[in-house]
This record gives structure tokens, C-alpha cells and sequence, in this order.
């Protein structure tokens, strides 16, 4: 289900309209990812405090946003673009790639109460078909 | 036996209590049939579902998004049991109208988007939570008597 050019730009475009509010949505959707998906705190035992709202999980929300930015920007080839970050999650962070789509839920839960008007099923389908793609690129250097 | 605290109890009948069926129905069916396109396959006889704003404007899914959500008030009101509560309808779903049961998780996740989207920051972590929990008893419910 790869990003037809329509998706592209409905991508960029919904991106445009929410990019201000990125550090907001990047640290409700961790928080609630946390507390809807219990198992999910497995990777944060390091911190001090997990609950929704703190600076671990704010700070952290901010800079899931700043590797979805990084996405949009290399939307065109997203397994060269999102290398790095491949590398990261693969050899140290070694997320188990289901949570990839969790997070990707909530993301998309918190930009619906965000921007309801803007989060239509058109821009919908296109969001969860990029970051699908996001998620596969992410996980290309695991095996 | 799926067990309910009282908070999560009156958080689902909270949440249905200020429903909009005939609002939310439609617009949980539709965008599922936009953001998940193979389910269209199970609808090939409710007429024009070429693209998004037929699928939105379609009278046929509109009155079944509306029949679907009323389904799950047999749920809240049997949350102690809802397993056999839908016995039937899992056959139903099975035998009679032949839906791959993956299909049931895919509606429940765009069914949450749209009660998000009316509810803004109301619906809190917590309140996902639960009604994420209790749509998934319905769509384990409703799986249960595939064979």
C-alpha cells in the first residue's frame, strides 16, 4: 500500500495545518500510549516518571514529532530518509515493530480530538497509509 | 469472565448516554469503508460507493452505520456478559454474512477516532482505555463462534 502522489499531498497538507501543535500531539499520544497500552512502559522503565504530562514523556513526545517531521520532509523515499532512525530502533532501541502501529493509533486519536474538522476520512486514510509506510521504513534495518 | 470496575462501567454509559447514533453510526461506518477500502466488499449491494463523498452521502450506509453502533447497546446494557449476548450475532456474522472478523477490530478503531474527534480533550487517556477494552470484548464476542 504504497504513497500515491494524492497521499502525498494530503499528508503535507494535513501536516501544514497541525505542525504548529506537533510537541502537543507528540506528548498526549506518548501518555496515552502509555496508559491505553500498559505493555508499552516496558521500554520506559529508565525513567523516573511515566505519568501523562511529565517532563520525561513531554520531552520525549517532542521528539517522536521531530522523526514524524523528518518523515513528511523525505516523504518521497522514506527507507533512505528515516536510515538513521532505522538503525537506532533496530541495533539499540530494539522496539518490537507491533508497537510502531499502537503508537501510530494514538497518534491519530489525539490529532481526531485535536483537529476534528481537519482529520477527515480523506486526510485519515492518507495519514494511516504514511505512517504504515513510516513504521515499515523504521523497521527495515531489524533483519 | 471479563471483569469491570465501577469507574469503567459508568465511563461506557456515560459515553453512550451522550451519543448521537444517528450522527456517529454513519460517520464511524463511512470513514472505515474510506480508510479501510476491502471492507467494501461486504456492501456491494448498497449501491454507489465509488469514492468518498458517495460513501458519505450513501442513504444505505448511513442507516446501517446507525443499525451497527445500535447493536452495541446490547452490550452496555449486558456488560457482565456480553459474550453471550452476542452468540447470535456471531453466528450471523459468520455463517449468514460471511465477515472476516479482522474486519471487526478495523470498524472499532475508526468507531474510536469519530467519538475522539466529538469529544476533544474530554476523551481522556482513560477514557480510551475503557472503551477501547470494552470494544474489545465485543469484537473477541463477536469472533467467538467462527469455526
Amino acid at each position: 500500500m504504497s504513497l500515491t502522489d494524492k497521499d502525498k499531498a494530503a499528508v503535507k497538507a494535513l501536516w501544514t495545518k497541525i505542525s504548529k501543535g506537533a510537541d502537543a500531539i507528540g506528548a498526549d499520544a506518548l501518555g496515552r500510549m502509555l496508559i491505553v497500552y500498559p505493555q508499552t512502559k516496558t521500554y520506559f522503565s529508565h525513567w523516573p516518571d511515566l505519568k501523562a504530562g511529565s517532563a520525561p514523556v513531554t520531552k520525549h513526545g517532542k521528539k517522536i514529532m521531530a522523526g514524524v517531521a523528518q518523515a513528511v520532509a523525505k516523504i518521497d523515499d522514506l527507507t533512505s530518509g528515516l536510515l538513521d532512525l532505522s538503525e537506532l530502533h533496530a541495533f539499540q532501541l530494539r522496539v518490537d515493530p507491533a508497537n510502531f502501529k499502537i503508537l501510530a493509533h494514538c497518534l491519530q486519536v489525539v490529532i481526531a480530538t485535536m483537529y476534528p474538522n481537519e482529520f477527515t476520512p480523506e486526510a485519515h486514510v492518507a495519514l494511516d497509509k504514511f505512517l504504515s509506510n513510516l513504521a515499515l521504513a523504521l523497521s527495515e534495518k531489524y533483519r | 469472565m471479563v471483569e469491570w470496575t465501577e469507574q469503567e462501567r459508568s465511563i461506557i454509559t456515560s459515553i453512550f448516554s451522550n451519543l448521537d447514533y444517528e450522527d456517529v453510526g454513519p460517520k464511524a461506518l463511512s470513514r472505515c469503508l474510506i480508510v479501510y477500502p476491502w471492507t467494501q466488499r461486504y456492501f456491494a449491494s448498497f449501491g454507489n460507493l465509488y469514492n468518498a463523498d458517495a460513501i458519505k452521502t450513501n442513504p444505505n450506509i448511513q442507516a446501517h452505520g446507525t443499525r451497527v453502533l445500535h447493536g452495541l447497546d446490547r452490550a452496555v446494557k449486558n456488560m457482565d456478559n456480553i459474550k453471550s449476548t452476542y452468540a447470535e450475532l456471531s453466528v450471523l456474522h459468520s455463517e449468514k454474512l460471511h465477515v472476516d472478523p479482522d474486519n471487526f477490530k478495523l470498524l472499532a478503531d475508526c468507531l474510536t477516532i469519530v467519538i475522539a474527534a466529538k469529544m476533544g480533550s474530554g476523551f481522556t487517556p482513560e477514557m480510551q482505555a475503557t472503551f477501547q477494552k470494552f470494544l474489545a470484548v465485543v469484537v473477541s464476542a463477536l469472533g467467538r463462534q467462527y469455526h
